[in-house]
């Protein structure tokens, strides 16, 4: 269920690349965690991010998630349609609900970060712990 | 609930009707006083009803709440202790009523008197030193202690940078440290539930200002290594707030100022009695011990050569946190509800409180999991991890038993504790109402096996049905529009 | 007295279930060391005719009742609707917590949501919460909000603004790495335009100001937004006399952008100062930093109209430390009472109300002001409040009075030590015109002498 090329962090943010630009959202876990999404809060189109910094946060009834960026790069573009239907996050986490896109700063960050089975893995050792 | 929907009193409003009428003007009238003032034109589409309208409208929405006075209302971390009758009647005396706050003190000694027996009752159950009752809330009240410590911190030349919080604290805590100027550090819980005091150690440096802590914490577990931790927390300078919201498992028991701590804020709405209004007023006054009482808020209550009077002259205090001296009228309900008790119903209030938790925890424990096992005081949090089994949530166990007629449980907090149901019954709770809440506590963990649909579809016979949050939240709608 | 329902029977029975011979056993957690082991030192038990008796005998001790007054400064004598006690003191109002489980708080959150309502129309703005403590503490939480908005430091606080909100606000900003920059007041009584400009500049997150001001006297709320908004720096309007909103143009009118202040006038007795009720309300596009609890409409399953308290991740016990604000317990029967006494008086009543203060206000000003002895100090309109100059210490005019039985209004030195011998006098629409005669006697008797 989780798209094979993306990576994923242990936050459950999950990025795609494409030469030098990325994309960045949620995961499915994530979005099912926090339950309905009333808000999201995005960073400006410019702002440079370092990896792990808060780029963005989401509100749902009764939490709220910081989402980190799991690179460094610059933000090129930030999905607007989140301010209007922060809805989409919940429907559709890994293509309509995407977050910002970025442009990568060092590819090799990228390394540092999970396949599609292994951050599948990691959820099922989640679920165990619980 | 066989009840017509409530309207909005908007919806009734019309041109011509009036609640209320005033005298006759008894000065002469001047038309044009207001002629080169700016004034409004109207206040529109405010409200035109009668006398009659309105007593109907609020006794009627009134019937739609549930409240202590109906029946058992066991939200852990809030006390939902009986609030007594007589505390409602002392506290509208006229002369408590009519007092204004710039009273010259040569008319207000016996005002003076309340606030002054106050401080010393509450010095002595909790072993601090003094007391201000500024604070008009917990929340305010633990503000003002961290503000205490680090005015404290910066008078021996560094305020520090850190307060450390365990993960099991109420919001309002970290949210406390933060306006105070103060980045937060977790302090993780071991598996007893208790602070890890490894952590605490690991954490605990010439940069860290205080630690704030609530005992019993949050799970109702004692804190019972408090000394040590106090210890950790001195033995590198740094100063020991307590949460005293728990108060009401300790009282005659034992005291924070035996324990370590500096400063403590209480809830006068929870351990004392005061009634919580349907969110406030409540009241949360803050002990000190010595070490911090130079810097507590102005005025102060003194008492000199036979006569009472409020002291401005604290060169070091932290300044005002409210307009006046704080909730008077809470301080007189909670001063009668200690008098009405004296030194050994106080005590007794937290005895029954802890057996009354514990009767409950006893007889729910088969069906409900408990999380930690360590001994509990006056609340327990079970969860809902049996029942999830069946996907019956906290909250669906929660809206059932609106059905049968008790108040939930506490079910958003503490953050350790996934699907919570933190119960509190107090003291004041009979045994039949115990066991009516148990009783309900067991029919649903059969129908979230037999029947989750009607878990997940409660509450069925309340005023409104389960209401739409995420709505709310998507759609805000904060007022009545015409 | 105590409040235990349990009996000897019930006791023995659930310490068998429990399983415990004793219920200090249940206590065990705590270290014998920790234990206090002696009875507590407080007095006690009394029976309910003895509680009684002893607050009554505290009440006697108080003089208060004995005098006719002339003092506001923030907290105000108006008549309180008979229904207001009634409606306020059901146990369904008084004995519940927050509605956090809706469906059984309706009572409650609807009403939070007609107050909410009335706070909007009463200030001409967009969005009001379910209230903050008092007004000093809204003041300081709308410094906060404004700084939270537009991340600049500098805050502009007129020497008009209450002086207890002033010492809250410094506290409550102390901490935060926030300037606090007074500014004066001219001969009118208002707030100095030359030196609020003076004071502008890009660092500046907000200008506050009260209206009617602490002396009584009506702002320019709209010169002052204007500069403020010129500045790109918030507006934020300070009502500490709520009866005013019945009469004056609201604050939503004049460029506010969040409006904060003391809903005591309506409906909450003076208490000694306390509980009262804060109050705040903003434009929209600020909702998202607004502090405070709010009530939200929405529905249930069943399509039924309902409220819930909403937004709450702008809040401490989802947000933490990043929350808009510590506050958890606020005013809400003090809301209550605010929203009944609303309903009550209506559209026509507030005006009335409004009306009847700002008229004998004025009475007694012109009176006053014909006294021997005595000036007005300020040239600025007046609500219901006026500051007057003596040519004797206020202090001994209070002495003299006060044999007479009148309290005639705080003075301003303790506060402005350049307002010697100055007086505030607030006169509401309890003031009988025969008190306000006899007070004007009264006053020129003792520059007589």
């Amino acid at each position: 269920m989780y798209p094979e090329d993306f990576r994923y962090t242990k936050e459950h943010e999950w990025i795609k690349v494409d030469g030098d630009k990325a994309t960045v959202g949620i995961t499915d876990f994530a979005q099912n965690q926090l339950g309905d999404v009333v808000f999201v809060e995005l960073p400006e189109p410019g702002d440079k991010l370092e990896t792990h910094q808060t780029l963005g946060v989401v509100e749902s009834v009764k939490a709220v998630s910081d989402v980190y960026s799991p690179i460094s790069g610059e933000v090129t573009e930030v999905n607007g349609e989140l301010n209007d239907d922060p809805e989409i996050l919940n429907k559709d986490p890994h293509k309509k609900g995407w977050i910002i896109k970025l442009k990568v700063k060092d590819k090799s960050e990228l390394e540092e970060l999970m396949t599609a089975s292994e951050y599948e893995k990691y959820l099922e050792g989640l679920e165990e712990e619980e | 609930m066989n009840m017509n929907q409530e309207h909005l009193i908007f919806e009734i409003s019309d041109k011509g009707k009036r609640g209320f009428t005033f005298p006759k003007m008894d000065v002469p009238e001047n038309k044009n006083l207001t002629d080169d003032i700016p004034i409004r034109e109207d206040i529109k589409d405010f409200p035109q009803v009668s006398e009659v309208e309105v007593v109907r409208h609020f006794t009627r929405l009134s019937q739609t709440n549930y409240c202590i006075d109906k029946g058992i209302y066991p939200l852990g971390s809030c006390t939902m202790k009986y609030n007594p009758k007589i505390n409602e009647k002392v506290a509208q005396i006229q002369s408590f009523l009519s007092s204004h706050p710039y009273l010259n003190p040569r008319t207000c000694q016996g005002n003076l008197e309340i606030l002054h027996a106050s401080e010393e009752m509450l010095t002595e159950i909790t072993g601090m030193n003094a007391f201000t009752f500024q604070p008009a809330a917990g929340a305010q009240g633990e503000l003002v202690g961290m503000m205490l410590i680090r005015a404290c911190l910066e008078e021996r030349g560094d305020p520090r940078k850190f307060v450390l919080i365990p993960d099991s604290a109420h919001g309002t805590n970290p949210s406390s440290a933060h306006i105070c100027g103060y980045k937060v550090k977790e302090i993780k819980s071991n598996e007893s539930g208790t602070v890890d005091l490894d952590d605490l150690r690991k954490n605990m440096n010439k940069d860290v200002a205080a630690i704030m802590i609530t005992n019993p914490n949050t799970l109702g577990i004692f804190e019972s290594q408090i000394r040590e931790a106090s210890e950790m927390v001195h033995s590198q300078g740094g100063l020991v707030y307590m949460d005293g919201a728990n108060m009401n498992a300790l009282m005659g028991v034992c005291r924070p100022g035996d324990m370590g701590v500096d400063v403590i804020h209480l809830n006068l709405h929870k351990t004392f009695s005061t009634p919580h209004g349907g969110g406030g007023p409540g009241a949360g006054p803050v002990g000190v011990q010595k070490v911090l009482e130079s810097f507590l808020p102005v005025p102060r209550v003194v008492y000199k050569d036979g006569y009472f009077d409020m002291d401005v002259n604290y060169p070091k205090s932290i300044g005002r946190v409210h307009g006046f001296y704080g909730h008077f009228l809470v301080v007189v309900k909670a001063l009668a509800y200690i008098l009405s008790l004296g030194p050994d119903g106080i005590k007794e209030a937290s005895e029954v409180a802890v057996l009354n938790s514990n009767y409950i925890r006893k007889s729910l424990e088969k069906e409900y999991h408990l999380q930690y096992k360590a001994p509990t005081l006056h609340e327990c949090v079970f969860s809902d991890k049996v029942q999830k089994k069946h996907n019956v949530s906290n909250i669906d166990i929660a809206k059932r038993l609106i059905d049968l007629h008790v108040h939930p449980p506490t079910i958003s907090f503490p953050l350790i504790v996934h699907g919570a149901l933190m119960t509190e019954p107090t003291e004041t709770e009979s045994k039949a109402d115990l066991d009516l809440f148990v009783k309900a506590m067991k029919q649903i963990d059969k129908e979230a096996r037999e029947n989750p649909e009607i878990l997940k579809s409660a509450p069925h016979d309340s005023y409104v049905r389960r209401l739409d949050e995420t709505k709310a939240a998507r759609e805000p709608r904060l007022r009545w529009k015409p | 007295m105590s409040y235990i329902s349990l009996s000897q029977k019930d006791k023995k029975e659930m310490l068998k279930v429990i399983g415990v011979s004793s219920p200090h056993e249940l206590f065990d957690s705590i270290p014998d060391d920790i234990k206090l082991g002696r009875r507590l030192k407080i007095s006690g038990p009394k029976t309910e005719p003895e509680i009684m008796e002893y607050f009554t005998q505290k009440a006697h001790k108080n003089k208060n009742r004995e005098y006719i007054s002339f003092q506001g400064a923030g907290a105000y004598h108006h008549f309180i609707p008979a229904a207001v006690d009634y409606l306020s003191s059901r146990g369904e109002f008084v004995s519940p917590y927050t509605p956090y489980q809706a469906e059984v708080s309706q009572g409650t959150l609807q009403l939070i949501f007609e107050f909410q309502t009335m706070i909007c129309q009463l200030t001409g703005m967009e969005i009001s919460n379910a209230s903050l403590y008092d007004g000093a503490s809204g003041a300081a939480e709308a410094v906060l909000m404004a700084n939270r908005i537009n991340r600049r430091s500098k805050v502009l606080i007129p020497k008009t603004l209450h002086p207890h909100y002033r010492q809250v606000i410094k506290t409550y900003t102390k901490n935060l790495g926030m300037v606090i920059q007074e500014i004066e007041y001219d001969d009118s009584g208002q707030i100095s335009t030359s030196d609020l400009k003076k004071h502008l500049d890009k660092e500046t997150s907000a200008v506050v100001c009260q209206s009617p001001n602490f002396f009584g006297v009506i702002e320019d709320l709209d010169t002052i937004s204007s500069q403020a908004h010129e500045n790109k720096a918030l507006s934020i309007a300070v009502v500490a006399e709520a009866s005013s909103l019945g009469l004056l143009k609201p604050p939503g009118e004049l460029g506010a952008d969040i409006v904060t202040g003391e809903a005591q006038s309506f409906g909450i007795p003076l208490s000694f100062g306390g509980p009262y009720l804060g109050f705040m309300a903003c434009q929209k596009e600020f909702l998202r930093q607004f502090p405070g609890r709010i009530s939200g409409e929405t529905q249930d399953v069943d399509g039924k109209r309902g409220f819930v308290l909403t937004l709450s991740t702008r809040e401490q016990h989802i947000r933490r430390e990043r929350a808009t604000s510590n506050i958890c317990t606020n005013q809400a029967l003090c809301a209550l009472r605010a929203t009944i006494f609303l309903e009550l008086m209506g559209k026509q009543g507030l005006k009335q109300w409004a009306w009847q203060n700002i008229q004998k206000a004025h009475y007694a000003y012109s009176l006053v002001k014909k006294v021997p002895g005595v000036k007005a100090q300020f040239s600025g309109k007046i609500y219901n409040e006026f500051v007057v100059q003596t040519k004797k210490e206020w202090a001994e005019i209070e002495e003299d009075l006060m044999k007479k039985n009148i309290t005639p209004g705080i003075s301003l030195e303790k506060y402005y030590p350049e307002l010697k011998r100055c007086g505030l006098v607030c006169v509401t629409e309890v003031s009988q015109k025969e008190d306000i005669d006899r007070f004007a006697e009264l006053l020129k008797d003792s520059l007589r002498t």
